[in-house]
């Protein structure tokens, strides 16, 4: 409890106790003096903002109300009401508070991912410095058990980290020397030391709580629509209450019949409290910030509550291959020749021509190649979207590419049904060879699909440059009815648009890919995912939601947040408003007391905050899934 | 230019009540207030004296909402 909150606390135990005492006091003067008193010591404070209020002519904010209701109880002489009104009305309050406070730190928590130092090594042994002032191309040391405070490469030591702040995913990660480690990660082993590759802010660790506190900025449909209500409903509301408090009585008067001004005031001013938009207010933005932040804890990212609630009206999936549903990672598995060549030669051209590339089509044949390469000899690289790749190996000419680059170039060559992919090598025009590789699919990518389905998506589909054997064997694996194959980048996009224009209004395409060239793609979709993204800021850019790791299965954890974060969302606005409702109309006609605008008032908020938490604990339920897989 | 700063608020419409009157503030493009977050982020107009537009907007918040701070 904070400082402010004790003392409301102290407050409200010292009345209750007064009121207490009342009861056994008969004098009558003594009574109203020591009700006042109480009444000072539990509202002083509203009076005095409610003065500060008028001063600043903001009246029919709450303090005002409260203060015109009780004060009207004390120059009727009915000290106990005051009292009461005021002491379940700041009850009230405290509770809000709290509750509000509760779940800011749970938030809190959720992202509390931030590493508060870098020991650095500098001439004079290692300082402990802000990560804010280390400079890119620092050396840092990170012990056994602490954070790893900036992106970068370690040069020294082996260990194993825990990336589960940043992935969600439990098991720890095996590093070695010479491999990138991102902020955020916890040490788990033995010392680490690490060249950073990257300033604080740009650090993995600073862009993914950036981008959760900001998602809750970029408002969802629903959020807008309650900001516009409310704009709406505060003035509409208070020309009601003059109606009610001023309007009726006037007319009453005028036909001769008893005013009851008394009367038609408090109902107006409970009116008042009845209608502060607070709990409408609060509650969606919680709602989906609750499940934002869950989302994080789970290693989803998502960069708006306008694309959770997109995904949650998800109804078609489109997936990329490589690298998305399989490991993208290649080996090759055969080398054909043509002609004299040799099996060596073909991959010698292969892994020179492919040596700039980080495809990880590329990668792999220069694994395969187990020569050094001697970047002298590479000359003139020239990629060439969706085809291949051109470059002057050795003063020749080499192309390594698709079957449709060898139709452009005008080179016959046998095809290849296989279900892997196919590299063919072209040197000085003439065909020397292909290099076969096959690709496999992710553990999780079937149960993925399979889960996509019983979750009420109408359609998946497969966009994928590869031939059509490859990706043909693969859908069949996976259950996957439609495929468009062979295609390049901007196709993908047409081909997209195609079922962006098929689709309803409501019904949110997603395009799942790993962001690996397909950016244009990813930013077309109505929401675009990318996969596997960890460090790697320019997938993060491209897409809406990202998930940290590359497991399939996250898409369904992320769609269970969505719908449930939205459901609950729902809910609560819909319980606001009908409570909401129900009072005023109380109200108006005289059945709710001010002690039941109270509740109204802040009973309601309290409700709308609690049930706006469950999001945060969504995770638990969609667990069961991923147990499910192991069971 | 953007900024961010730390702001207490106690009720999410007393926040909704800051967002209007920072937004109102000359030499502020757009502002948005996360109550959950407690963080006021603000647009200024180019080359706005971004101190005195922001002393002009606390000025207004506490004209709205007397119980309100943001840590300048």
């Amino acid at each position: 409890m904070t400082t402010k909150q004790k003392k409301i606390l102290i407050r409200i135990i010292v009345s209750a106790a007064l009121v207490l005492l009342s009861f056994f006091i008969h004098s009558d003067v003594i009574l109203k003096a020591l009700l006042f008193v109480t009444y000072l010591v539990i509202g002083y404070d509203i009076l005095l903002k409610a003065f500060k209020g008028i001063l600043n002519r903001q009246i029919f904010d709450e303090n005002f109300l409260m203060a015109i209701a009780t004060v009207g109880a004390v120059l009727l002489g009915d000290f106990f009401e005051a009292v009461a009104v005021m002491l379940f009305y700041q009850i009230g309050e405290l509770f809000q508070s709290i509750a509000v406070g509760k779940s800011r730190k749970s938030i809190k928590c959720l992202l509390d991912i931030i590493p508060e130092k870098a020991n650095l090594v500098t001439e004079n042994g290692i300082e402990e410095v802000d990560p804010d002032e280390v400079e890119t191309g620092s050396e840092i040391i990170v012990r056994a058990g602490e954070k790893i405070p900036l992106d970068g490469i370690v040069t020294e030591g082996n260990t194993t980290l825990d990336t589960s702040a940043l992935t969600g995913e439990s098991k720890p990660k095996e590093i070695f020397e010479g491999e990138n480690v991102v902020s955020g990660c916890i040490n788990l082993t033995s010392v680490i030391k690490v060249k950073t590759t990257k300033t604080f802010d740009d650090s993995t660790v600073s862009k993914v709580l950036e981008l959760v506190e900001n998602s809750s900025m970029r408002k969802s449909n629903s959020e807008q629509f309650i900001s516009r209500f409310a704009k709406y409903y505060t003035p509409i509301v208070c020309l009601l209450a003059l109606l009610i408090g001023v309007g009726i009585p006037c007319v009453l008067s005028m036909l001769g019949f008893n005013a009851e001004w008394n009367e038609w005031i408090t109902r107006a001013l409970t009116f008042l409290v009845i209608s502060c938009p607070c709990a409408l207010v609060i509650s969606i933005p919680l709602s989906f910030f609750g499940g934002i932040g869950c989302a994080s804890k789970n290693g989803i990212l998502v960069k708006g509550s306008n694309y959770l609630e997109a995904l949650s009206q998800a109804k078609y999936f489109v997936f990329d291959k490589t690298g998305t549903l399989t490991k993208g990672k290649f080996s090759v598995s055969e080398i054909k020749t043509a002609e004299d060549a040799t099996k060596e030669e073909v991959l010698f051209y292969g892994a020179y021509c492919e040596y700039n590339s980080n495809h990880p089509i590329a990668q792999s044949i220069k694994d395969a190649y187990e020569g050094e390469i001697d970047p002298e000899l590479i000359k003139d690289v020239t990629e060439l979207s969706g085809l291949g790749i051109k470059a002057f190996v050795d003063n020749k000419e080499v192309y390594a590419g698709n079957l449709r680059l060898l139709n452009d170039l005008g080179i016959e060559a046998e095809e290849i049904a296989v279900g892997g992919t196919v590299v063919y090598i072209v040197v000085d025009k003439k065909y020397i060879g292909c290099i076969m590789l096959e690709d496999t699919l992710k553990e999780n990518s079937r149960l993925a699909i399979s889960e996509l389905k019983k979750n009420g998506i109408y359609e998946i589909t497969l966009l994928t440059g590869d031939n059509s054997v490859a990706s043909e064997k693969i859908c069949n694996e996976l259950g996957i009815e439609n495929i468009k194959s062979s295609l390049l980048p901007h196709q993908k996009v047409e081909e997209l648009e195609k079922i962006i224009k098929n689709s309803k209004e409501k019904e949110t395409v997603c395009y799942v890919g790993d962001g690996i060239n397909d950016a244009p793609v990813l930013a077309r979709a109505d929401v675009g995912i990318s996969m596997g993204a960890m460090g790697s800021d320019a997938a993060i850019e491209a897409s809406d939601i990202v998930l940290m790791d590359d497991d399939p299965l996250k898409l369904i954890t992320a769609l269970s947040i969505s719908r449930k974060t939205v459901g609950i969302a729902k809910q609560n606005t819909i319980f606001a408003l009908a409570v909401k409702l129900g009072c005023l109309l109380l109200g108006a006609f005289g059945l709710a007391g001010m002690n039941m605008a109270i509740f109204a008032d802040v009973g309601v908020m309290v409700l709308a905050v609690l049930n706006a938490m469950r999001t945060m604990k969504i995770s638990g339920s969609v667990k069961k899934i991923h147990n499910h897989k192991n069971g | 230019m953007k900024k961010t700063y730390k702001i207490e608020v106690d009720c999410p419409n007393c926040a909704l009540k800051m967002e209007e009157a920072v937004k109102k503030t000359e030499g502020v493009i757009d502002a948005t207030v996360g109550f959950m977050t407690l963080k006021l982020k603000v647009e200024f107009e180019e080359n706005a004296d971004i101190d005195a537009v922001m002393k002009e907007a606390l000025k207004n918040c506490k004209r709205v909402e007397s119980d309100c701070e943001i840590y300048l």
